[in-house]
């Protein structure tokens, strides 16, 4: 299992756009993929999970990945995250 | 027309999510959840055929949305593609689907239940979220469920508006897929029950440039196919059937909205001086409290015109004293401004009960109405007088009486302020020691006598629309005689010069707050007039300020003083234009390519 504990640095926090880009990241894996967040945890491949997460800019996040391709998956979302989802 | 005029006109108040004002008809959305049916399974063998059922309308409804998502890459929308993303991502969401097939088969529902039991079950979840924005996303929950339910129940897709002419789309909350499905060439805004700032309404008639007023609770019950509407996304406000006169002034603020530009607005805080350091005070003029905050972004000053009339009209009896007050009194705290002029109603009798029979009046514009109506109704009259005398111990506020044509009717209208002022201090009640009392000028019978008339007043104010229609004998409704409404007529000129004139003889304040006020053109003609206040449309306010800050009255009035020896409107007008596109050529390069167009 690989575990990462990242800060959410985009502007909205985990808003739609920033949810479905994270989903459509976790689902070309085959690793189970969580989220969690205060305590919450959700399944990274469910939108509606990572929305009522309701993370907001600057919550920390820990994502966990379980599966035979776990560490490039944790290393994908960790990139995505890092640079903000793509947005400005 | 007749028909149109008995419809009641009344006001919503929802929240303005895209600026602009549109003026047109309204088209009814129809929701798209009507007819479905909830029933249990008969037999637990239909299960797994329900649950194939449900799968099939997934199946369904994502090929629809990958179809919308397409068509509007086509489109210049890419603001709501990601929204399409996030609803694609919904339907295959494993834990809505499991959860509602866990629904069918532990309860041996049909699938429209169970999905139906799914959406309240995230509904519950997001309204107990924290951030407003993820709650709202419930909305993006609810359009899947609803395009799932529409597959399940084979209705037929949402049907692309098949409508003549140009539409305002009415409708509960629209889904960017709905929108995506209009002919949009035909939409020319929005008015929705539900949604705010951010619901999908707001996004995409941002996107579109298209006005907008969300959070309108129930316009769908209100509002029929056909009805005009005026739809003001800067307020926040639609007005349903509205009257000649209001369609009038909102095609006015639509100019002023459409030639506001950024530019304009480092104007807007900054006073009117001249170089020559003469000071023009710059008001707003309202319809609703809700105009006031763009107002005083704009650089209103004060409010130098609160029209009255719909606290009166948006409703079915009389409003009460507490009904003016709380209006009133909106006006009177607002920080930032120096006063507010409250102008006491101004329309007839038949606006305010159209149920009830009423005489109809062949020419309502010279009819029983505004100060006439309220001198024979003095009851209705006071409530609105105590009520104004009230806010004045909230804020400056002046009281501004209508169509005054005589000194009885100024005097008689003095007489009950002042009943009403005895009365309220002998039942305690706090007010301000003094109140300035003004009378629009309006009637040409005002202006010939304007030197009694500023005897006992403390301001004229100069309603030039009105002026103009009575001094030209012109019925502004009409069409046919449009050509002829003519505010630089040499007559006007002379009138509003007479009054100017007449007021600073008698060390009296004069305003202008009609339409003429706020239109670039006319700006040196009144100032130099020497006006001392000018009360506009505060969209138009950011742009006189620029001129009048670029100018001087001595320039003013020499231009004043030429346009004043023309014998006809139509040299006036080519004297005027030419000077001002000399002056400012930027200004009014625009403003020809508008009237060409």
């Amino acid at each position: 299992m690989e575990i990462r504990t990242l800060k959410l640095e985009n502007k909205l926090g985990m808003h739609a756009r920033a949810a479905a880009a994270f989903v459509k990241v976790a689902q070309q894996f085959k690793a189970e993929i969580y989220l969690e967040h205060k305590g919450q945890t959700a399944n990274g491949k469910s939108i509606l999970g990572i929305l009522t997460l309701a993370c907001p800019k600057g919550g920390m996040l820990t994502i966990k990945a379980d599966g035979i391709d776990a560490l490039k998956a944790i290393e994908a979302l960790e990139i995505l995250i890092e640079n903000k989802f793509g947005e400005d | 027309m007749t028909a149109e005029q008995t419809k009641k006109t009344f006001a919503l108040k929802g929240i303005g999510v895209s600026p602009g004002v549109v003026i047109g008809r309204a088209y009814r959305f129809d929701p798209l959840d009507s007819q479905i049916s909830f029933y249990k399974l008969k037999e637990s063998s239909s299960i797994p055929k329900e649950i194939q059922r449900f799968k099939k309308s997934l199946k369904d409804s994502e090929i629809q949305l990958l179809e919308v998502q397409a068509n509007l890459k086509k489109t210049r929308v890419t603001e709501p593609l990601y929204i399409i993303d996030v609803h694609i991502l919904i339907l295959k969401d494993k834990k809505f689907s499991n959860r509602t097939i866990k629904y069918i088969r532990r309860l041996g529902i049909n699938a429209e239940w169970a999905v139906r039991l799914t959406l309240d079950h995230y509904k519950q979840i997001f309204e107990g979220l924290g951030d407003a924005y993820i709650r709202d996303r419930i909305s993006d929950v609810q359009y899947v469920g609803q395009r799932i339910l529409r597959n399940l129940t084979g209705e037929k897709r949402e049907i692309v508006l098949e409508i003549g002419g140009e539409v305002i789309v009415i409708a509960p909350d629209l889904s960017p897929a709905d929108t995506a499905q209009m002919k949009m060439d035909k939409v020319i805004g929005f008015a929705t029950d539900i949604g705010g700032r951010t619901s999908h309404t707001a996004i995409v008639s941002r996107a579109m440039e298209l006005p907008a007023v969300a959070g309108l609770g129930n316009i769908t019950q209100l509002v029929k196919t056909g009805d005009e509407l005026i739809v003001d996304g800067i307020s926040g406000m639609v007005i349903v059937n509205p009257y000649p006169e209001m369609i009038k002034r909102y095609e006015e603020k639509k100019l002023h909205f459409s030639a506001a530009n950024d530019e304009y607005m480092k104007y807007a805080k900054l006073p009117a001086v001249t170089t020559d350091d003469y000071l023009v005070q710059i008001g707003g003029n309202i319809e609703f409290v809700e105009e006031i905050p763009s107002a005083i972004t704009h650089g209103a000053e004060y409010i130098g015109l609160y029209r009255t009339e719909f606290i009166y009209i948006s409703r079915h009896d009389l409003p009460t004293e507490e009904d003016h007050f709380n209006n009133y009194c909106q006006v009177a705290s607002a920080k930032d401004l120096l006063w507010s002029t409250i102008r006491t109603f101004d329309l007839g009798g038949d606006k305010l009960t159209p149920d009830q029979k009423h005489v109809k009046e062949l020419n309502p514009q010279m009819g029983l109405r505004a100060i006439r109506f309220c001198l024979k109704e003095t009851e209705l009259f006071k409530t609105q007088m105590r009520a104004i005398w009230r806010a004045s111990a909230v804020g400056k506020v002046k009281i501004l009486f209508p169509m005054i044509a005589s000194m009885e009717e100024i005097r008689e209208a003095k007489k009950l302020l002042e009943e009403a002022r005895k009365e309220l201090l002998e039942q305690g009640v706090k007010i301000a020691p003094k109140m300035e009392v003004g009378a629009m000028i309006e009637v040409p019978a005002a202006v010939e006598i304007a030197d009694i008339l500023a005897r006992e007043v403390d301001f004229f104010s100069i309603g030039t629309n009105d002026l103009t229609q009575y001094a030209l004998a012109i019925d502004r409704a009409n069409e046919r005689l449009t050509y002829l409404y003519e505010p630089l007529h040499p007559a006007i000129l002379r009138l509003i010069k007479r009054v100017v004139d007449a007021a600073h003889k008698a060390k009296i304040r004069v305003a202008m707050c009609g339409e003429m006020a706020g239109d670039p053109l006319y700006a040196l003609i009144l100032l130099g007039m020497e006006l001392d206040e000018l009360s506009m449309n505060h969209l138009a306010i950011p742009r006189i300020k620029r001129i009048i800050r670029e100018s001087s009255i001595k320039e003013s009035k020499v231009l004043l003083e030429k346009a004043l020896t023309f014998s006809t409107a139509s040299e006036v007008r080519a004297y005027v234009q030419d000077y001002m596109m000399g002056r400012f050529p930027n200004e009014f390069e625009k403003e020809e390519e508008q009237n060409c167009s």
